[in-house]
Formats: structure tokens, sequence, C-alpha cells
């Protein structure tokens, strides 16, 4: 026999689901009405179909009669490298400053201070026009360039950069460094066993290091340097050659790794903060030098306070690349939500692309985190 | 007769001392001390000349001009005074003020009375403030009632419209996240999976994303025929936002009170829904006020990204000041623009993130 508060829990909830229901039928009977009035197409064939409007930055080869999956994966491509440019300058700059912010000198402390609050608090998308509009769209024609050493150059039209060119045989350097990569993994994993069992092992950083690079190392020598840099070059009116930069991206990934920096560089801090003193002492006491007690006390036991939020911080910065459609960086927002958006009008199929895929990346990279946790999870005993 | 009452506070000149030491405690700092003073002597002068010194404080764009084909160096703070009232109240019509004046005066007056330590009846000023003030506040400024001209939304703008946003995404994303935090903690499996699915789509999708599906989706749902402006739906997309961040907060709230608070209250015979409102929200709410605040200035810095649907909010107002040929005479103005803006923003959401540290301290200084 049920119990009275079951068949009331099993009525709430029924009363929920049907409400909902009914706020989804009349809301998609509104939806298909308006589809006719309108003379909306629907379906996902469009995706097939020419996007006919180009894009500014296209990492993989792409052209107006490409179709719009073409287009959804240039724009998908362009935000992830945003993102990834962005998380390798925030992640050194924000580590500096929140190492500044428990640095032994005070005037040191006082400007991380400083830089934390200051990019905290102002809206990011300021920070962005800052950049953008009063830094880099000022700057002088590609004539009057700002060089650095004939290799970079950066002027109105963007920053360029010297690029790798990989020349025969690269290959095999590469094929060496992949071998010795999971050669080292072998070695590293064979000197920890040892270690545990025995009590003692050579030391394991030179040698896994040295079988790490190593081969790579020898074959480049014996394939006499397989690589060469292109260097911009100024020809006519603008750089040729080299990496080219559109300073869309460099405002973005400007203020974007500045203002995640400030967090991060808070991140640090607290797991700084989280190493009890104690800790310090008792190492200092035992006699160990002040490089082995930040590396081997401080270090692993800080790490593990400070990787779960530097994911998320990792996130944040990815979902803040969204601002890009501000200054016209094409990423997939801009593209999809603006441009594809406008051009087929199919509201629904356009948006639950564009979901779908800001929410397996963020999924993914959350699972990612989750699971590295688990790994460093100190177990409690 | 010694005494240790008073516990040793150093005084200004013991700190001084102890900062110099550690500015130069060793080599390394010495180099770093070095490195920071010389920046600050080649930097800070120029910045002070730039923005004091020769800055143009008065006048129309006149004050900033060219002389001769010259370009003028220093700020032109002239810009911001000149195009104040457009700051402030965007195309508002003039005659109208008064009622955002009102606005200002009533959010000003409850910040104050929230953040001050004499006023005691905090909870009761909340309420009233999330509850009461919205629909007062959109009276007065849309009109329409009681005499007072209709205003349509699409002639506010600037200042007044950021503090509209923020104040409208803030009153509804608050009982919203309450509610959906209470669903997420929900003994019935059907309220919890929708709860825990509403946050995880929340917290995945970019605000500005969730801003083009509110603003294309939102009027496809609606009966044929519904017109609804551009604000109304983007302050649906901030509350749905915001309301995710909000239920974050509050189930981490929720979380801190021990399980023996709901167990006391239920072996007292309360109800369920009693033991919520009587023992342990208004624990809970003390817990998370930090939080909140810190939710509060996430949403000041959000309202920015409004000016990528075309809605003309402070900055984006200044944005507009800046197009104005009037004013195209030089990087300067754009300078002293973006200054001014980040000093408005930075002032707002520095003292509200005070006072969320504040408040973080002094509870754990209770335990």
């Amino acid at each position: 026999m049920m119990q009275r508060r079951d068949i009331g829990a099993v009525a709430i909830q029924a009363a929920v689901l049907i409400v909902l229901g009914a706020i989804v039928w009349f809301a998609a009977s509104n939806a298909a009405a308006n589809l006719t009035r309108l003379g909306i197409n629907t379906g996902f064939g469009f995706l097939w179909r020419p996007a006919g409007f180009a894009i500014s930055q296209t990492l993989i080869p792409y052209s107006e009669s490409s179709p719009y999956l073409a287009a959804l994966t240039v724009a998908a491509l362009n935000t992830v490298v945003l993102a990834a440019v962005s998380i390798a300058v925030a992640t050194p700059i924000g580590f500096a400053v929140g190492l500044g912010r428990r640095s032994a000198n005070g005037l040191v402390r006082g400007v991380s201070t400083g830089y934390v609050e200051l990019l905290r608090n102002v809206p990011l998308l300021l920070q962005l026009f800052f950049w953008y509009f009063a830094l880099l769209r000022p700057l002088p024609p590609p004539r009057q360039s700002l060089t650095l050493l004939g290799a970079v150059a950066l002027n109105a039209r963007g920053l360029f950069l010297p690029m790798p060119v990989a020349d025969e045989g690269f290959g095999a350097v590469l094929a060496a460094l992949v071998a010795g990569i999971l050669l080292a993994g072998i070695a590293a994993r064979m000197l920890a066993r040892r270690r545990e069992r025995t009590g003692d092992a050579p030391p394991a950083p030179p040698i896994v290091l040295a079988l790490a690079i190593g081969p790579a190392l020898i074959a480049a020598l014996v394939t006499g340097l397989p690589m060469h840099w292109d260097l911009p070059h100024l020809q006519g009116f603008n750089y040729q050659g080299g990496l080219a930069v559109q300073p869309e991206l460099v405002a973005m990934a400007l203020a974007l790794s500045l203002y995640s920096a400030a967090y991060i560089a808070e991140i640090v801090r607290a797991g700084l903060d989280a190493v009890p003193r104690g800790q310090i002492e008792a190492a200092r006491a035992l006699g160990l030098r002040p490089l082995t007690v930040s590396g081997k006390i401080v270090v692993p036991q800080a790490l593990r306070v400070i990787v779960p939020p530097l994911g998320n911080e990792y996130l944040r910065l990815f979902r803040n690349t969204t601002l890009a459609a501000a200054i016209g960086y094409p990423d997939l927002t801009m593209v999809f939500g603006g441009t594809v958006l406008n051009q087929t009008a199919q509201a629904f199929e356009v948006m639950l692309i564009l979901c779908a895929v800001y929410l397996a990346i963020n999924g993914g990279v959350s699972a990612l985190i989750n699971w590295y946790n688990r790994r460093i999870a100190v177990a409690h005993r | 007769m010694t005494t240790l009452e008073t516990p040793l506070q150093p005084g200004i000149g013991a700190r001084a001392s102890r900062l110099l030491h550690s500015c130069i405690s060793s080599p390394g700092n010495i180099a770093l001390t070095l490195a920071l003073v010389l920046l600050a002597a080649y930097a800070l002068p120029p910045l002070l000349d730039w923005t004091i010194l020769q800055g143009h404080w008065s006048g129309g764009p006149d004050a900033c001009a060219p002389i001769d084909g010259k370009q003028r160096e220093g700020a032109c703070w002239a810009f911001v005074g000149s195009r104040w009232t457009q700051l402030v109240y965007g195309p508002y019509p003039d005659s109208e003020h008064w009622r955002v004046d009102a606005v200002f005066a009533m959010v000003l007056a409850a910040g104050i009375a929230l953040l001050s330590r004499r006023v005691t009846s905090k909870g009761l000023i909340g309420l009233l403030l999330i509850l009461v003030a919205p629909p007062i506040a959109g009276v007065l400024l849309a009109g329409g009632v009681l005499g007072l001209p209709e205003v349509p939304v699409s002639r506010w703008g600037g200042l007044m419209l950021t503090v509209t946003l923020a104040g409208a995404a803030l009153a509804g994303s608050l009982p919203l996240g309450l509610a959906v935090a209470l669903c997420r903690r929900s003994s019935l499996p059907v309220i919890r999976v929708l709860a825990v699915g509403y946050i995880e789509f929340l917290r995945g999708v970019p605000l500005v994303p969730l801003l083009f599906l509110v603003m294309s989706i939102l009027p496809l749902l609606l009966p044929p025929g519904t017109d609804l402006a551009l604000l109304p739906r983007a302050i649906v997309a901030f509350i749905l936002f915001n309301s995710a961040g909000m239920a974050e907060v509050f189930r981490g709230g929720l979380q801190a009170i021990p399980k023996g608070q709901f167990e006391a209250a239920r072996s007292l015979g309360l109800s369920g829904a009693k033991t919520m409102a009587l023992v342990i929200l208004p624990q809970a709410v003390a817990i998370v006020t930090p939080g909140l605040l810190n939710v509060a200035v996430a949403i000041v810095k959000e309202t920015t990204v409004i000016l990528i649907i075309g809605l003309i909010d402070f900055l984006n107002q200044i944005q507009a000041g800046l197009a104005d040929p009037k004013w195209l005479l030089g990087d300067q103005v754009r300078d002293s623009a973006y200054l001014f803006a980040g000093l408005v923003y930075w002032a707002v959401c520095f003292g509200l993130s005070r006072v969320s540290a504040r408040l973080e301290l002094e509870r754990e200084r209770r335990g």
C-alpha cells in the first residue's frame, strides 16, 4: 500500500510535468504559427548549402561557396584558437602576479594587488575596447610599423610574427620526438616503481628529460636542422610572409588573458595560503634548501588547491571569447549566431547547434577537470 | 605595572620601515624594487601631466580641437562634461529627467541602508528592494499611468539603462536562483533533475549566445502579433543567465547548514516549509551574502554586453559620443572617455567587492 506522502510526491511531480508540458505545447504551437506566417524553412538541410559570405580569418580552406557546415567549423576553430592563445598567455601572468601577492617585497605585493583590483573590477568589454580602439587601431600603417629585431612587426593591420616552416626530413624529427616521449614515459614508470620497491633509484628528471628530447635532437642534427623561419617582410603597402595575426585577435587575446590573469592570480594566492606555515617551517627545520622547500613541499600541496578553480577559470575564459562579436572577430557566436542566423532566419536550428557546440566543449573540459581532480585528490586517512 | 591588554599594533613609522626593509632585504629584492621604481618614474609623471596638468576640463569640442592643425596635448575631460546629460539619461526626454533621478535616489538610499552598520532590519529592506522597488521604478520610468507621460523603452539609455538592466537582472535572478537552488535539493526526482538541467544548461552557454538565443527565439514562442521590445528580451536573458549563478551560490549556503538544524526544527514540530523559512534560510542568507554581492559585481560588468544587440547603455553612449563627428579630434578624446568610464565602473565594482570581502571576514571571525 502506498503511503500518503508518496502519493503526494507523485502528484506534485506529475503536476509539474503537466504544467511544463502545457507551456511547451503553447510555445510550440505559437512557434509553428509564427514560422508559417514568416515563411521560415525548417530542418538542417541549410548546413550543406553554400554560405555565400567571407570570413576574415580561416584556419582551414574556406571560400564563399563553401557550405554553412564549413563556416561553422571555421568559426569554431577561431574560437578555440582564441581561447588557447589566451590561456597560454594568461597562465604565466596569473602565476607571476599570484606569487607577487605573497612576495617578501612590499612593493611587489602592492603592485600585484593593484593589478588584480584594477583588472577584476572593470568590465571586460571596456578593457577590450581600450585595447582595440584606443591602442591597436591608432597604430601607424605598415610602413611605420613598430618592429622587434626585424622579426616581429606590429601595425594597424595586425601583428606579424615569424612562422616556423618544416623542410624535408622534418617528419623524421617528429617521429623521433614521439618515440622519445614514449620511451621517457616508460622509463619514468620503471624508475618510480624501482624507487617504491627499493627506496633507491637514479634521479628521474634528467634521465626522463634526456630520453624525451634526445632522439629528436640527434635526428635534427643528422638531417641538418630541417626547419627554417619564414620572416614577415614589408612588400608594397603591407607585410608579406610569416604569420599574420589580425588586430581583432590580438585585442581579444590581450583583453581576455590580462583579465583572466587577475582571477588566476587570486587562485594561485589562495593555493599558496592553503599550505600550512608549519609545513614550510618543518621543511626548513629538516635543513631543506629554499628551492627544495618550494619544489617539494609548497608547490605540490598548493597545486592540489589551485588546479580545480584554475580549470573553471579556463572555462570562464572560454565563455568570455563570445565578446568577440563586439569588435568583429569571427568567432563561433558572431559567425553562426550572427551572420548565419540573419541569412537563414532558422533561429531554432542555428541556436540549437550553437548551444550544443558550447555545451559540448564546456562539458568535455569540465569532465577532464573532474577526472584530474579525482586523480590528484589526497586520500583522506 | 605592565599590562598586555592591548595587542601591539605597529605604528605607521614601524610599518613604513618594515616595508622599506622588505624591499631591500636581498639582492633580488633590491633589483625588483629598482625596476619597479624606475618604471614608475618613467610612466607616472607623463600620466599625471596628461590627465591633470594638461587636461582640458571644461568647454565644448573647441576645448580639445587642434590649434593651427596641431594636435592638442592632454586629456579631454570636456568631452565627459559636455555630454554628461546623454551619458546619464540617454535619449530620455529632458522634461522627465526627474523620474530617473528619483529612481537613482531610491537605489542609492537602499544601497546605503543595506551597507550601513547601524541599520538592523536589513532583511526587510532587501525584501522591499526585490519585491516593491522594481514595480515602482518600472512605473516611474515607463509612465503611461498616474498622469505620467509614457516614455517608450526605446528612449531609455545611458547610465539610466545600465542601472535599470542591472537592477532588473538582480531583482529577478535572486528569487529565481533561490527557487532553483531549493528545487535542486528537493527529494522529488523530477524536480531535482529539472533544476540540475536548468543550471547545467545556463552555466554552459555563455551570455552572448544566450542573449542571441532569447532575442531570436523568444518572439517566436509568443502568440503571433505580440511585440516585445529589445530591452525586456535582454532582461529575460540576463535574469535566466544570472539565476544559475545565484542558484549555485544559494546551494553552497544551504549545504553549509548542519543537518542537525533540519532535524532539530522538524523535531520541534515545524513543517518543511516553516523549517526552510524560519530556520534554514535566515542562516543561509547570512552565509551567501558575500557570494551574492560577487554575482552583483558580475552583473554590473555584464550589462556592457548589451551593446552587442544594439541597446545604448552607459558604455555604448560613450561609444556613440566618440563617433560624433564634432568629437573626432584625436586619440586623446577616446582615451579620456575610456578612462572616465573605467573609473565609474571600477568605483562601483570595487566598492561592492570590498563590502563582500568585509562581510566574509566578519563571518569568519564570528566562526
